[in-house]
């Protein structure tokens, strides 16, 4: 692990519910100590059902919810929300994918604003220059000039999804966290996506956080994979290890669960059907 | 004679734009103890087709076909209070989103309830120990107990299984899935698959699957349509469909599955939509 981006050790993240007059007040544990690095340019995928720990991962790792203990350093830099310490640079370096673009995106609010907003918040680009970045931001996810000017509603899914990424790389982050991101789309656009998180991770070396729950996806697009189980990270090693020689048995039910689409398959499912 | 079919059915719709037309000559056809699998991205009409079928679509819709019979009746002659008889009862449907499909004011118990007491004779007691039966069918844990429970105390997967139990509550002859598990994790995917092929195969009920999932397509169907845009691209069994597809859409979607990469990047299917396009004015002239 020469040049880790993200450094993670012992994560843990609990969650206390308040009790009422005679109950106790109950502690859930979300993430029960999860340790990984990832390096530059790669992509770590986080598979899981849910409940299992995922997104609260996520939610650390965009520092939206602070560590309950444990350490996140990003780049080299400890961040630690809860001291109230974290800069701006340090909140550009990270940024975020939501699963359902057609809740992560302001109704109101036009294309070009929703991409102008993070360079408006953060940095003191003046007007036509972010009009500028913005206009070259669309063409990058694949989108056209004329979309600046239009409402979230007036797209389908895979371009609103498209618009989110788009959104989250205004700023280059250094560290793209991406929740669920194909999961809400069709398998074309699926597709196109994976595409273009590929094609974007070349042309910017982006180091993705990639969650997701359907293995064909990981397959393709993970370099390494860690598997959550109630919040404790199960499995964790390089694609081809977890793929082809995975040790724990919540993984293995999780990869007799996944659906088969080859022809073998089928042919041992339908030889099976006229058996019974 | 078959169960389910449909020939040449046409759905348009009125819009401030003009007629839109959502299906252009599609054709079904279920035996009993079938399951079908329709194919389509969002948009190709795979939904649209089947409320059609069950004429829930609303008044800016206009329904033609040349044929549209269930168990040789013919469903376009029949009255609304006719069809009521057949829907819900002979023929069932159970929704992409569990959550929203169930009313959240009344308890699981009592939407079962209301489904026997409009279909059947069952006594009050009789509907009661029915309700229990089914929920064990559908594998809900403690029955007796979550009878009395609301929507919002069940998760997903569970809400989806008390889905099925309504729908399968009066012996469907045929019941269909409009993408019953992508609202759901992996592993309760397959427990959710399994609990329908095994309904579908123990009563010998028809199954009509709706889905964009190529993996479900494989693990359930019998044949399947494959449908883009409102038309029919394919009909096959699935087996050829796998190893042979015919229409390059259907080939282009199953490139399109991450699991089938070969390359650095996936084949999409708006590289095949040219090649779609050149079939189509050939098959016009």
């Amino acid at each position: 692990m020469s040049d880790a981006i993200l450094k993670v050790r012992d994560l843990k993240r609990d969650y206390v519910t308040k009790g009422g007059l005679f109950t106790p007040p109950r502690v859930l544990h979300a993430v029960k100590g999860v340790s990984f690095d990832v390096e530059r340019g790669s992509t770590l995928a986080v598979v899981g059902e849910s409940g299992c720990g995922k997104s609260t991962l996520a939610r650390m790792l965009t520092m939206i919810d602070a560590p309950t203990s444990g350490s996140i350093e990003i780049d080299g830099a400890p961040i630690d929300i809860s001291a109230g310490k974290v800069t701006r640079e340090m909140r550009q370096a990270v940024q975020i994918v939501f699963q359902n673009p057609y809740g992560s995106l302001n109704p109101r609010q036009k294309i070009g604003a929703v991409l102008e907003e993070p360079l408006l918040l953060n940095t003191s680009t003046p007007a036509a220059e972010r009009r500028d970045l913005a206009m070259a931001m669309l063409e990058k996810v694949g989108l056209k000039p004329e979309h600046y000017g239009r409402y979230p509603h007036m797209f389908s899914g895979g371009q609103r999804q498209r618009v989110a990424i788009a959104r989250a790389i205004m700023l280059k982050p250094k560290l793209l966290v991406l929740d669920e991101p194909v999961s809400a789309l069709d398998l074309s656009v699926q597709a196109q996506i994976l595409n273009l998180l590929a094609d974007l991770q070349d042309e910017f070396n982006l180091t993705y956080v990639f969650i997701s729950h359907d293995l064909s996806v990981v397959r393709y697009i993970a370099d390494q994979v860690m598997v959550m189980y109630f919040g404790e990270a199960v499995e964790y090693g390089t694609r081809d290890a977890v793929f082809d020689n995975p040790q724990h048995d919540y993984t293995k039910t999780l990869f007799a669960a996944t659906p088969r689409a080859d022809v073998a398959s089928i042919k041992a499912r339908l030889a099976a059907k006229s058996a019974a | 004679m078959s169960l389910l079919q449909i020939r040449n059915l046409r759905v348009e719709f009125d819009t401030a734009a003009g007629p839109f037309r959502a299906l252009d000559g599609v054709d079904y056809t279920v035996e009993a103890g079938e399951v079908l699998a329709i194919v389509g991205e969002s948009g190709s009409g795979k939904s649209v087709a089947m409320l059609a079928m069950m004429g829930l679509l609303p008044d800016s819709a206009t329904v033609t076909a040349d044929e549209m019979s269930f168990e040789g009746v013919d469903l376009r002659s029949l009255s609304t209070a006719q069809r009521r008889k057949v829907i819900g009862k002979d023929i069932s449907m159970i929704f992409q989103e569990p959550i929203a499909s169930l009313n959240p004011c009344f308890t699981v118990g009592f939407q079962l309830l209301e489904t026997l007491k409009a279909h059947t004779d069952l006594n009050r007691r009789q509907r009661r120990d029915r309700v229990i039966e089914l929920l064990t069918a559908v594998g809900i844990p403690e029955p007796e107990r979550r009878v009395n429970a609301f929507p919002h105390q069940m998760s997903g997967g569970q809400c989806q299984r008390v889905m099925i139990a309504i729908a399968t509550a009066c012996h469907p002859k045929l019941l269909i899935a409009d993408e019953p598990t992508t609202a759901l994790d992996v592993t309760i995917q397959k427990q959710i698959l399994d609990l329908l092929t095994g309904l579908q195969r123990d009563h010998g009920m028809g199954l009509i699957m709706i889905t964009h999932d190529m993996g479900v397509v494989a693990e359930t169907a019998d044949r399947v349509v494959v449908q883009y845009q409102g038309k029919q691209m394919e009909t096959a069994d699935v087996l050829t469909l796998f190893e042979a597809p015919e229409h390059p859409y259907t080939r282009a979607l199953l490139s399109a599955l991450p699991e089938n990469a070969t390359g650095d990047r996936l084949p999409t299917v708006s590289d095949y939509t040219e090649a779609f396009a050149s079939e189509q004015t050939e098959a016009r002239t």
